[in-house]
């Protein structure tokens, strides 16, 4: 994203606390206009508390919300111009689809020219033409969550708030319906704003993602950066499944002593300032980066392991070794039928690892 | 020999396989007369007929004729059936100077639970969808008192509010003891409605908020649709309570205000005359007769508001 992107929702020092617990700690973003942001954290992080401060349902204990450059930190729900889907669809259960779709609009007091035009059209894109008749009791989980998704469409906002909408629903579905949120954001060029605690749905829908732990935003980059160079331990070991390897050692003159075995991290692209550290340090190496085989010899580290435990996924395997006294594990390709107790050459290249300070578990 | 052990072991081999099919199939039979069935099956006859022994003995009294009764025999059904006592007791019977029997003291009654009910109610909703959704200043402070309200002895209450109406000049008067059954009936309506409310999802409400329903729009079109059945259940506690009451009726209103229990009191206290059994007894059905009605009418919809609303904290 360039430097010169319209903002298009500020968080600006926002902390809330509930009581004497602090959810939310002095936290800022800027989300772009047009922009997807996924908010992306284990449960309890306080996603959904910072979603409902930007939708306006929760007072914020200090800090500014702006929305389109206007702060509406003392505005109702209703004035932010935000539309919100929940994770339990929240559809009126009294009212047909249609009296669900409306009901914002007949509150706004519009015209009931302009409402019907709107309800069509959110109709349409959604595909729930036929149901508008119906009662929420009467629809399937995917037609609840595409209803739901219309309730803010109609609502015509330039920001929308999406509470794990997927999060109730079946894999199949869930896939289906991230799609659809994909091809609706390419359609409507809204800011979305996304909460999930699913990395593929973060991964595969996100402009940009924000790793959140303990009401703090621990790293806000795309999906790319994110995934390649995490800028702690705890957002290296969440994101990517299985998670990343971790190879506690200490740093000395480029190389790592992993239980034993010296791995040379020359090539590793150190964070500026950080080219002469050394000290305890984890090295980071995802399972899929780690080469079997063919090439292995070509990479700048290999070494000799038996195969302990091997977990066939389908179209690939995740196989269990050690290195140097940790738990290391790898994902092959499922044609090799790896066995347990099999002795393999594997080998990766630092330069695509990751090195943390092993004390403050910073990027170095 | 060791062929015979070989055909021994499948000769078993074959029969638990055939075991299998043959054995325990389907539900398991249970005997109609088991210790449990005697149990279950004894103990609600006692206690249906622990219930009704009376109602029996009631209406059956309240159809003969006084010489009838003084044979004694209160368990035998009627000779001859009279409905002349459930005339006397509705129109005829006399409280002290009065003549006008119970039909008074029913009016009476109408007229005080009917805007008890329905104030008390509305109010009460209204604080529970308040304290429910809308976490306010102070609402938690509100609550506490309003549930220790609902520990207060009524006694306690009893002169003060004797002095509060007086002061407002409502002593007396059916709009002063309105007044009292509203308020005594707020802590714990208020209470059930607060939980009811808060049963319901809190994303709904979000929801409508989001759709820029305020207040009162939230509680009328979102709230109101989906607590039918915690309404009921409010009606019958409200209804069937106000009815029955007898303290406060006596407490606050005029005799002419009395209302039915008050009234039914009265007629089958009164020291004139002979005791009339079978006008007591059949005053007395006619004052049940409006709870009795309520709870058939509504008990499928009660049972189901307080499974949905009551039980959860
Ligand atoms: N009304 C409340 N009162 C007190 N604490 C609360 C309240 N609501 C949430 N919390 C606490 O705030 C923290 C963050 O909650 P939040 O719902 O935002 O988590 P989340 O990141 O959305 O988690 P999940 O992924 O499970 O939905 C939790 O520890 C929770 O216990
Ligand atoms: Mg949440």
């Amino acid at each position: 994203m360039t430097d010169h992107a319209i903002t298009s929702v500020k968080v600006n020092d926002v902390s809330l606390n509930f009581g004497s617990v602090e959810v939310l700690k002095q936290l800022n973003i800027d989300v772009h206009q047009g922009e997807f942001l996924v908010l992306l954290g284990p449960s309890g992080c306080g996603k959904s508390t910072l979603l409902n401060c930007i939708a306006g349902l929760l007072d914020v204990s200090s800090g500014q919300i702006f929305i389109n450059n206007k702060n509406v930190t003392w505005d109702e729900p209703k004035d932010r111009g935000i539309g919100m889907v929940f994770q339990s669809y929240a559809l009126y259960p009294q009212m047909s689809v249609e009296g669900n779709l409306s009901f914002g609009l007949k509150n706004a007091r519009l015209p009931k020219e302009e409402i019907q035009k709107r309800v069509a059209r959110a109709a349409e894109i959604l595909q729930i033409e036929p149901l508008l008749a119906r009662k929420p009791m009467a629809l399937s989980g995917g037609q609840r969550q595409r209803v739901a998704i219309g309730r803010a469409l109609v609502r015509d906002v330039d920001v929308f708030l999406f509470d794990e909408p997927l999060s109730n629903l079946d894999a199949k579905l869930r896939s289906d319906l991230r799609v659809e949120i994909k091809r609706l954001h390419q359609r409507l060029k809204n800011t979305m704003i996304y909460v999930t605690h699913d990395q593929i749905e973060a991964m595969t829908l996100a402009d940009r993602i924000a790793i959140m732990k303990e009401g703090i935003i621990q790293q806000l980059d795309t999906p790319h950066a994110i995934y390649n160079k995490p800028v702690n331990l705890f957002v290296a070991g969440f994101i990517g499944s299985p998670s990343m390897n971790f190879l506690e050692g200490e740093l000395t003159n480029g190389a790592v002593d992993v239980g034993g075995t010296s791995v040379s991290v020359g090539r590793y692209g150190f964070e500026p300032g950080n080219e002469n550290w050394s000290g305890r340090a984890v090295l980071g190496v995802r399972p899929e980066h780690v080469i079997v085989l063919n090439g292995v010899d070509t990479q700048p580290f290999s070494f000799d392991a038996t195969i302990e435990i091997v977990e066939p996924m389908g179209a690939d395997t995740i196989a269990w070794t050690t290195l140097g006294g940790h738990s290391f594990t790898f994902r092959a390709d499922s044609e090799l039928n790896l066995e347990e107790g099999q002795k393999i050459r594997l080998g990766f290249d630092p330069a695509r690892a990751s090195l943390f300070d092993a004390v403050s578990g910073e990027r170095i | 020999m060791t062929d015979t052990a070989l055909d021994i072991r499948a000769s078993a081999g074959s029969q638990a396989r055939a075991e299998a099919l043959t054995g325990p199939n389907g539900p398991k039979p249970r005997p109609i007369i088991s210790p449990r069935n005697i149990m279950i099956y004894g103990t609600l006859f006692v206690v249906s007929v622990y219930y009704l022994l009376p109602l029996y003995v009631m209406i059956m009294t309240s159809v003969k004729g006084m010489p009838e009764i003084r044979m004694g025999n209160i368990f035998s059904p009627p000779l001859e059936i009279t409905f002349q006592p459930w005339v006397k007791a509705w129109a005829e019977a006399c409280t002290g100077l009065n003549c006008e029997g119970l039909s008074r003291g029913f009016w009476n009654s109408v007229r005080i639970t009917i805007p008890s009910v329905i104030v008390s109610i509305a109010i009460a909703s209204v604080n529970g969808y308040a304290l429910a959704n809308w976490r306010f200043k102070g609402a938690n402070i509100f609550f506490t008192i309003l549930i220790f309200g609902a520990f207060v002895p009524y006694q306690v209450m009893l002169y003060p509010i004797v002095i509060l109406l007086r002061e407002a000049g409502l002593y007396g008067s059916l709009t002063g003891l309105v007044i009292v059954h509203t308020i005594f009936g707020m802590p714990i309506l208020t209470l059930l409605f607060r939980n009811y409310f808060s049963s319901l999802p809190e994303e709904l409400f979000k929801a409508a908020r989001v759709d820029g329903a305020g207040f009162w729009g939230i509680y009328f079109k979102i709230m109101l649709p989906m607590s039918l059945p915690i309404f009921v259940v409010a009606m019958i506690l409200q209804i069937t309570g106000i009815w029955n009451d007898f303290l406060f009726g006596v407490v606050y209103t005029r005799p002419e205000n009395y209302p039915m229990t008050v009234q039914l009191n009265n007629i089958v206290n009164s020291v004139q005359g002979v005791k009339e059994y079978n006008v007591n007894m059949a005053a007395t059905v006619l004052t049940g007769l409006v709870p009795l009605i309520v709870y058939f009418v509504s008990g499928k919809l009660f049972v189901r508001g307080i499974a949905a609303g009551a039980v959860k904290g």
